[in-house]
């Protein structure tokens, strides 16, 4: 299988990129780690007339530090967030989730922005965005946004980043010493989850659902109840609610959500350990 | 639109007009007649693609020649030792029997090399993460899971040139 014709510009920086697509238009898409959109490219499904590489923009790689947050540049390879020791200590779910997209080679090209802004429902950062409550830094020409996770994502494939706009950054409040957990069910190593559950507990409770929804899902309902300290029973009680999952060749829409009620459990056993 | 890009594969530098879309495995194969490189789901999936980008695996069927440009590439063909000894993995697949039918056996070797470079001494399970993105469908994944073993335990194998 092969892309569609396109043309190829390279961005040497944001301000670039930004210029770029500008200039080229709403038939332009930007290129990061490929691993979603090349792909898509390969299936015809997606057909840009032109491609604009970010993949060379250094200055979108990094993890720091920043008071009560960990800003990780949006073209930090999954790679680089799973070992890295300051995400280990403050975002251990993002570390873990970052280690469970895909295979050792996807983690080697696939970036966290990339993942995201692809708002694919099955994918897995999404999920840990939701339930640790980050935001999404959002540059284009008339300046810079700041998006809250839950308003992020849209419908499917659909982010709330605007022709012009590129993700520059996720500014993750940090979740140090607090409970966590990554359920995914899947049938095969490196398959795109059935259901997964991502719990982040503490001070700042979470828990998104993947493949539950036409987009990354944030099950407010269950996330206010464990904020309220309620019984895991009552917070499984309402772990579906608004949920719209996908009937496929791997589970009806009641085998999702019993499997987000199992997974859910399996969560707050694992977090509590 | 076509591009001029230049890599560097096996050591040697390489440079060619190709057109923006051309993917990294089909450079290899059809640009510079590299063919030990396998396309195999070409979805992603199968891992039989996978060659070292900068020494990092990688499914070279999702990457763009044009997005390696001025990278290093290593592929199965590059796996050898300067003497033409085989190296401690290609060894270790040959004593332990980690193939059968071959068509995996080139993005296994290279998965696994890029393993132990990071990971010297890798156990069972480690073996097996790091290889969850590659698919046999011969071995089971035993023989594979020893042949990683063997060449973990060899380092410093060399046949003393090429057999």
């Amino acid at each position: 299988m092969i892309p569609a014709q396109f043309d190829y510009v390279e961005a040497t920086s944001v301000a670039d990129a930004i210029r770029l697509l500008a200039e080229h238009g709403d038939e332009a898409k930007l290129l990061a780690g490929g691993h979603s959109l090349i792909p898509l490219m390969k299936l015809r499904l997606v057909t840009p007339a032109t491609l604009i590489d970010v993949t060379h923009i250094k200055e979108l790689s990094y993890i720091k530090e920043d008071g009560n947050n960990i800003v990780i540049g949006a073209l930090t390879r999954h790679r680089d967030v799973e070992l890295s020791e300051l995400v280990k200590k403050h975002l251990p779910l993002v570390a873990h989730v970052a280690g469970e997209v895909g295979d050792p080679q996807v983690r080697n090209r696939g970036t966290i922005g990339g993942s995201l802004v692809h708002g694919d429902p099955a994918a897995d950062l999404p999920a840990a965005a939701l339930a640790t409550g980050a935001t999404m830094v959002v540059v284009g020409q008339n300046g810079e946004r700041r998006i809250a996770a839950q308003d992020f994502f849209i419908d499917f494939l659909e982010t709330a980043v605007q022709p012009g706009e590129i993700l520059t950054a996720i500014e993750f409040p940090k979740h140090t010493n607090a409970g966590w957990a990554y359920e995914k069910f899947v049938r095969r190593a490196m398959d795109y989850a059935i259901v997964g559950v991502a719990l982040q507990l503490g001070s700042q409770p979470g828990v998104a659902l993947v493949n539950m929804s036409n987009k990354p899902h944030l099950a407010e309902s269950a996330s206010q109840a464990i904020a309220k300290g309620a019984a895991i029973s009552d917070v499984l009680a309402v772990i579906n609610n608004n949920t719209n999952p996908p009937e496929d060749l791997n589970a009806t829409v009641e085998y999702r959500q019993h499997l987000a009620r199992v997974l859910t459990q399996r969560a707050f056993a694992t977090a509590s350990k | 639109m076509t591009i001029r890009t230049s890599i560097t594969v096996n050591g040697k530098e390489t440079s060619r007009e190709v057109e923006a879309r051309t993917l990294l495995v089909h450079y290899l194969r059809e640009d510079l007649g590299l063919t030990g490189t396998h396309v195999g789901c070409d979805t992603s999936n199968c891992g039989a693609c996978t060659v070292l980008l900068d020494g990092e695996a990688v499914k070279s069927c999702t990457v763009l020649a044009a997005q390696v440009h001025d990278c290093n590439i290593t592929t199965i063909e590059g796996a050898a030792q300067a003497d033409g000894s085989f190296s401690p993995m290609q060894e270790g697949f040959r004593q332990e029997h980690g193939l059968q039918c071959g068509y995996c056996t080139p993005g296994m070797i290279m998965a696994s090399t890029a393993l132990l470079a990071e990971n010297p001494n890798p156990t069972e399970e480690e073996i097996r993460h790091a290889l969850e993105g590659n698919l046999c469908r011969c071995t089971g994944y035993e023989m594979i899971v020893n042949a990683v073993r063997w060449a973990a335990e060899h380092p410093n194998f060399t046949s003393g040139g090429a057999k």
